[in-house]
This record gives C-alpha cells, structure tokens and sequence, in this order.
C-alpha cells in the first residue's frame, strides 16, 4: 500500500531516486528529462490509440466494421499507419521559407504537450501543479495558433495561406469562449490551481455544485472545445470537398503526421480540461473507490474517453457550418450567453445557492 | 389550342411560312432565317401561343442544306409546335440567336456551333462546347470524315 | 485556351479558381471555372466534353435495337428509364400494340430505377455537406434494388432489359417478392432520413435560401424535374403526357414554391414517397401476357419524325428521331435533362459563397455522362 502512494507522486520518487545517485543540480535536471520522455511516451501512444478509436467509431457509425485485419482487432493499424508516414518522401516546395516551414509543426506539437504536462491524472500523478493551472491552459493553447499560420504562410501556396487564415480565425475566435466558460467554473472554485479545483469538488462535481449555469458552461465549452481543435461540424478549412486542403497542403511523410496527431491530442486535452473542471477528474461517484488511488487514473480516463466519444459523435454525424455561420454563432451568439452566464454564476456564488453534497 | 387554330393565327403574323403536319405528331412551321427571331418573339409574347418552354434545339445536316429544329411548349396552354429554320451556305452558316428569347438556348446553341457550325449572331459566348478549341472540323455533318477515329460499318 | 480570355478581364481583387475534373464535389468529370472574389463568387463557367463520346453520331450508324444499349450509359443513374425512352419512340412509329404487362413492369421498373437514383443522391447530398454518415446509409437501400434488378434484368447498373416491343425476357418469379419486401424495409428507413438531415439545423442553415431560383427564371432555362419543381414550375411529364401505365394510377405531384435548395431536397424526398405509392398500387396487379411484341430482325422506322418525352431521376429527357425509312436513324437527338439543368448553375450561384455553390450543385443532382453524351 505504502510503496502504491509513493510512486504516485512521480516527480518526488524520481527526484529522490536520483539523488541518491549524484549530485542535486545534476538529479533534478535528469528528473525533468525522464519525466518529459514519459510524458512523450504517453503523447505518442494515446495518439496513435485515439486515432484507431476514430477509425472504429466511425465504421460503427457507418454500419462497417472498420480496420481490424492488422493485429487482433486492429490494434496495430496506427503503428502500420506511422511507419509507412515515416517512410516518405518530405517533399516541400522551392519556395517555402525553409526554416519556418519546418519549424511550424513543432511548436502544434510543443503546445499539445505543454498542456499535457498538468492534468492530474490521479491523486499527486501530475507532473506540473502550478497555481496558475487553468490560466496556464489557457495561454498555451493559444500558442498552437502561431503554429498554423506558421504553416500556411511558409508554404508559399495561395490556398494553403487562405485555409491558415480562415483556421488562425475560426481558433482565436473560439478561444474566447472556451477561456470565458472555464471561467465561470473558476468562479465556484475560487482557485486557479488544477488540484485545489479537484479537492473542491469532493464535496460534489462542480457541473452539479453549479447546476444551471454551470450546464451552459459546459455545453459552451464543448462546443467551442471543438471549434477550436477544427473538427467537424466545424471543419469548413479542412474539408474535402472544398478547395485545397488546409494549412497542411504541402506537408508530407512525418510533418503532416505531427499535424495530424496534434489534432486528436487536442481533442484530448478538451475533453480531459472539461472533465477536470466540470466532472471531478479522477475522483470516483460518492467516493465509492476513494482507498485505492490508483484507480483513480481509470475514472479520469473513462470520463475523458466519454467525451473524446461525443467529440467523435459530432463528427460523423452533423453537417459542416459556412465559415461564416461559424463566425456569427461565436460572435453574436455564444459570447453574450457566454458573458451573461458568468454574471448569473456570480449572483449565485454570491447567494450561496450552490448545491452541496 | 388545336393546331389548325395555331396555324391560322400564326400565318397572320408573317407572310412566307410554311405549315405541315405530315410525317410529324406536332404542327411543324418552316421559316425563314431572316424572320426567325420575329416569329420566335412573337411565339414567345403573344399571350394566345406564349411558348415559354423551349425543351429541345436540335442540329440537323439535311444535305444540301443545314438547320435548326426547335421545338417549343407553353406551360399555360399545354400546345407544342416545332419550328425550322434552314441555310443553304454550308462554308458559313449564320443564323439569329433565340437566347434573349429563352435563356437556355445559350448552351445549346453552343453545341450546334460546335458540331455544325453554324454561328448565331449576337450569342453572348458562341465557343465550342464539348470538343477542344484547337478541334478542326464539325463532326455530325453529313460530310465530316475522320478515318482514324470514325469506324463506319 | 480560356485562360488568356478570361485574364482580359481581371480585376485586381478578383482570381480565378479551378474545381478541376477530379474532384469530391462535382459528381463526375466536370470542369469549374470559377471567378471569385474573397469568398463571394463572381462567375461560373462549366468546362464541359471530358467524358463525350459521340454518342449521337453512332446512333446514325447503329441499329435500333443496338441504341437501346448506348442510353444506358448516359445517365446511368437512371438506366431503365432511358431505355424505356428509345423503346416507347420506336413503338410509337411503328404503332406497335404493346400488352399492358409489359406496360406495368416498366412503369413499377422505372420507379425502383428512381429510388435508387434518389437514394445515392440523398447520401451524396448529404457528404457534400460534411455529414459524411449519410452515404453508407443511401447506398444500403441502393443495394437492395440493385440486388432485385440482378436477379430479373441480370444486370445492376445497365440494365438493357427493354427492346423495342417488350421486354427481353419476362421477370423472374421472386421479383414480387422482393419488391414487397424492400418496400416494406423502405418504409421505416425514409422517416429516419427525415429526422436525420432534414430536421438538423445546420443543413437547414446550409440549404435554405441558398441558391434560389425564380419559376420565370426556372422555365425560362428549361429546367425539368426535381429542379423546376422546387420552384414551382409543374413539369412532371408523367402527370402531362403520360406514357407506359402512368394514366392508370394516381400519384401526386411534388411542388413547392420556394426555389431554394432545401425545396428541391424536399421534392425529391416527397418523390420517393411517391414512387413507393406508384409501386404499391401496380406491384399486386400485374396482368397476365406476353412479355414481348414480336418486331422484324431488322427494324426500319417509316420516314418522318418522332419526339418521346419520360421522366428520368433527373427530369425530362426527350428522344427526338428524324427518319428517313431505312434501318438507321438519319438524325437522333437526345435532350438531356441534366444539359439544361447545369446551364443554371452561373445563375444561381453568382453572388452566394463558394461552400454555397457546393450546396446547390448537389441538389442539381448532375450526372456528366448525361450532359456529355
């Protein structure tokens, strides 16, 4: 039980594992190096499992079966998909400006993992606890941003330029809602900080402390959560049967798989934001399996999984928005809502309305 | 309205029109090039006929001579009629567009250009159609040969 | 080429765009010369021929019979129905007797022949707009009618199953069958349709007042079918000159008024109802006969002209035969239906955006080879 708790809190046991092998300086930089290619394990894994996930959910959806011949049901189809993107050409055009064109995807990449770095996975399983947790969110998604327009303008390709723009917009546009959404949670918690907002809600999650308001805040943010990662119905600027094919027309072999990944880590991070912020993260229904920390990366996983599902329901399901219809749901609809919930939040708070468990 | 009620009241409009129905289910009228677009005007406007619908503009190669067949309904009345129009230049065949008249005669008019030749003044955009710019010849006229491409039996 | 004609006419703002032949949006070989300025669209200019193939010149050396096979593959979509068209110019010149059997299983053919079309355009309708779902669904019930036209015509796509005088051979002792069972399965699917794309409000935002198209201007293009329907124009040929068993039953008309896209979506489901209705009632009571009308080997049309009109999938389409007495035709003429439904398109879609475009073209419902031919 005892050594359980210990390797939970990560960062400390590998700390203190290494001091005892050499010096302070040089254990806690080789702590951060080990704990970041951890966090890259993860990143790579989950991505590659996301994108089988989308693969099957959309056969279900579309009464096939999907890939299932590589490995047993598939499961090595990503792996397959990987090392062929691996053994192509990286064609890029004589024009681009070579050092941006190759440095765009990286910072897409950079900010996913960024993000990733402080979700609490599990009680002390979190690599990052800063007290700005939600802010700090907040402020690296939009560093994504630079990646894209990074990525069309380099390519020195008139269509790719106009899909980056129209993306940069649809994803500063959507930020504002999805900050303003969270913050109207922060409202209940009072704290920025990622664990304090999980202690707070042992009392009850925070989308029933907050009922009503604390529902539109949710369904706000799930929508603008995925009108900010580009995904269907909001998709205008990379859909097929439009002209070009986005930011990433000229990107080919690895550099478009980083793209392509970051995108479904993306829906990760949106959906493992609202499942810290509004589901309780890992703590379990009426604490039915609070003496077993461990599971707690179970219940956090499932929840997300939840709404990386809906996410992915979305997609095959609806139609595509103009992109202006999705510039006039943002502007003239959600951010007035968005605003007169955070109000309606507050005169709550103010009142002691909350519902407590 | 019944086809001798058509044919009396368009031979009043203009002299030198030819009226027949054999070997056709429709009232067929025969016209000059130099007063088609007035009859197809006239055909078009007069609230009695008013053929709003043009539903088919065909080329035909007649040998010696080549035409146009234009066949028109009216969504009000429910009569159909036919009208041809014939030249006998076949090095340059000019007859007056119907597109101001219906708007669909824009392309289809192209298309006679393209496999006839015949050109129609005042057409908004009379290029070829189907076959490529640099294509030489008018290939459904009697008279078009094409060894490589043509297998005739 | 047109490049140099059109660069003539440039505007600083404006550039030019091509949706080339190849491409997700526009169902087939179609060429998109398009003239935009931001997102609003300027000009339209369909580049037309990559799939001609002269089609009315071998109709001037083929055989009557050898005709019927070349319709098929002008609108494949709605293969039968073609067919019937050639065979029912033929019949009528000849001033063939054809027994009513013959009359029923063309009538109750032709509309499978359109659910089916109707069917794979409602899941490509529904793709162009990004609910990439509805494909698989529309193409499971085209499935079932391809699988029932196998087993009676022997083909699923061309189907060549009619000849001037009848039928080829009579149909198979399951097709009744079948046909019941698919309408029954049909039934419960068209509902589901509904409640999946026509009543979700972003395709209804997508589609509404999107590319509207006036009666005057409808009539004026010689637009037929669903496209002159949703707008009000009542051009069902089958309602005004009935041919095969379409006088002796009752079906109704789809009409609305408003003339934009989501209208002629909506005719055309309404028109699947309907084929379901025209099925039911002839499906039970098909006379007893023969399945064909014996004609000369050789089959010589007398001199003189002959006009048929149907209605395909996608409107009217005409067959227009000058004869001069001998085996082959002197001139044969097919007005396709999709021909002058696309020269609408710059019409419609001047001034709208270009995702607006994508809209509009699907509910045309285009089939190149048919313009081509």
């Amino acid at each position: 039980m005892s050594t359980m708790n210990i390797a939970l809190s990560i960062t400390k046991t590998i700390q203190d594992w290494l001091i005892g092998m050499m010096p302070e300086g040089v254990a806690s930089i080789s702590a951060m190096v080990i704990v970041a290619l951890i966090y890259l394990a993860i990143f790579a894994v989950a991505g590659l499992y996301l994108v089988l996930l989308e693969r099957k959910v959309a056969a279900w959806f579309q009464l096939r079966i999907g890939p299932n011949r590589v490995g047993y049901w598939g499961l090595l189809q990503t792996m397959a998909d990987a090392l062929k993107l691996v053994s192509k050409e990286l064609t890029g055009t004589i024009k681009a400006d070579k050092f941006l064109y190759n440095l765009a995807p990286y910072f897409v990449i950079v900010s996913s993992l960024m993000a990733l770095a402080v979700f609490p996975f599990t009680k002390e399983f979190q690599a990052f606890d800063i007290n700005i947790g939600i802010f700090f969110l907040i402020a690296i998604s939009s560093i994504g941003v630079i990646g894209i327009l990074l990525g069309g303008w380099s390519s020195n390709n008139k269509f790719a330029l106009i899909g980056a723009m129209r993306s940069g917009v649809q994803t500063i546009s959507y930020e504002l809602s999805v900050g303003l959404s969270l913050l109207t949670m922060v409202l209940l918690t009072g704290s920025l900080q990622l664990s304090e907002i999980v202690e707070t809600q042992k009392d009850g999650w925070l989308i029933l402390q907050g009922h009503v308001p604390a529902i539109i805040a949710f369904m706000i943010y799930m929508i603008a959560g995925t009108a900010e990662t580009n995904r269907a119905p909001f998709d205008m600027v990379e859909a097929e049967s439009e002209l070009g094919a986005g930011f990433h027309t000229e990107y080919s072999g690895m550099k478009f798989a980083y793209f392509f990944l970051a995108e479904f880590i993306n829906m990760f991070i949106i959906a493992a934001v609202a499942t810290t912020v509004f589901f309780g993260a890992w703590l379990s229904p009426f604490g039915i399996t609070e003496s077993l920390p461990w599971l707690g990366v179970f219940w956090f996983l499932g929840k997300t999984l939840v709404l990386v599902f809906l996410m992915m329901w979305f997609r095959w399901t609806f139609p595509r928005l103009r992109i202006d219809q999705l510039l006039t749901l943002e502007w003239k609809y959600l951010l007035p809502i968005n605003l007169a919930n955070i109000v309606i939040m507050a005169i709550i708070v103010w009142l002691n309305l909350t519902i407590k468990f | 309205m019944t086809n001798e009620a058509l044919q009396n009241l368009i031979s009043d409009w203009i002299p030198d029109l030819e009226f027949t129905e054999e070997e056709s289910q429709f009232l067929n009228i025969t016209v000059t090039p130099e007063n088609l677009h007035q009859l197809m005007t006239e055909l078009k406007n007069n609230s009695e006929t008013k053929f709003d619908y043009l539903f088919c503009l065909s080329g035909v190669d007649w040998q010696p001579e080549l035409g146009v067949v234009y066949h028109l309904e009216s969504t009000t009345h429910r009569h159909m009629v036919v009208v041809k129009v014939k030249t006998d230049d076949r090095e340059n065949p000019t007859l007056d567009t119907v597109c101001d008249i219906w708007k669909t005669a824009e392309f289809h008019e192209r298309e006679v250009f393209d496999f006839f030749g015949i050109k129609f003044n005042n057409h908004p955009n009379l290029k070829r159609l189907f076959l490529t710019e640099d294509w030489e010849g008018y290939p459904l006229r009697k008279d078009y040969e094409d060894e490589i491409n043509m297998v005739i039996k | 080429m047109e490049t140099t004609a059109v660069k003539s006419n440039f505007k600083s703002e404006e550039y030019f765009i091509n949706m080339g032949p190849q491409h997700p949006a526009t169902h087939g070989v179609l060429r998109l010369l398009l003239t935009i300025d931001g997102e609003i669209i300027k000009k339209v200019e369909p580049d037309l021929g990559y799939i001609h193939r002269s089609i009315e010149k071998m109709c001037e050396r083929d055989s009557y019979q050898q005709i019927v096979h070349l319709t098929d593959r002008m609108d494949y979509l709605s293969s039968h129905i073609n067919n019937e068209a050639v065979c029912l110019t033929v019949e009528n010149a000849l001033q063939l007797e054809i027994p009513d059997r013959v009359k029923v299983i063309r009538t109750i053919l032709s509309e499978l022949t359109r659910i089916a079309s109707h069917c794979l355009w409602w899941g490509v309708m529904g793709m162009d707009v990004g609910a990439l779902t509805t494909y698989f669904y529309g193409f499971r019930d085209r499935e079932m009618i391809n699988d029932i036209f196998e087993e009676t015509c022997g083909a699923r796509l061309t189907m060549n199953y009619n000849i001037p005088g009848g039928l080829m051979f009579d149909i198979h002792p399951n097709f009744v069958k079948r046909t019941k069972e698919f309408i029954a399965h049909f039934k419960t699917k068209l509902p589901e349709y509904d409640t999946l794309l026509t009543g979700n409000v972003i395709f209804q935002k997508r589609t509404k007042g999107v590319g509207i198209l006036t009666k005057e201007d409808a009539i004026s293009f010689g637009a037929s079918g669903p496209v002159g329907r949703g707008s009000g124009y009542s051009c069902d040929v089958r309602k005004h000159h009935p041919y095969s068993a379409y006088d002796r039953i009752t079906f109704n008309e789809a009409l609305k008024t408003e003339g934009d896209t989501f209208a002629r979506y909506q005719v055309r489901i309404q028109e699947m109802w309907e084929a379901i209705s025209i099925i039911e009632q002839l499906i039970d009571n098909i006379p007893d006969g023969e399945h064909k009308v014996a004609t000369n080997a050789v089959i010589k049309l007398p001199k003189g002209e002959f006009y048929q009109k149907v209605e395909t999938a996608r409107g009217e389409l005409g067959v227009y035969i000058i004869s001069t007495g001998t085996k082959n035709p002197y001139r044969l003429k097919f007005r396709s239906p999709g021909f002058s439904n696309l020269s609408l398109l710059n019409h419609i879609a001047v001034g709208g955006k270009i995702g607006d475009l994508v809209a509009s073209m699907a509910t045309l419902d285009l089939v190149i080879p048919d313009i081509d031919r």
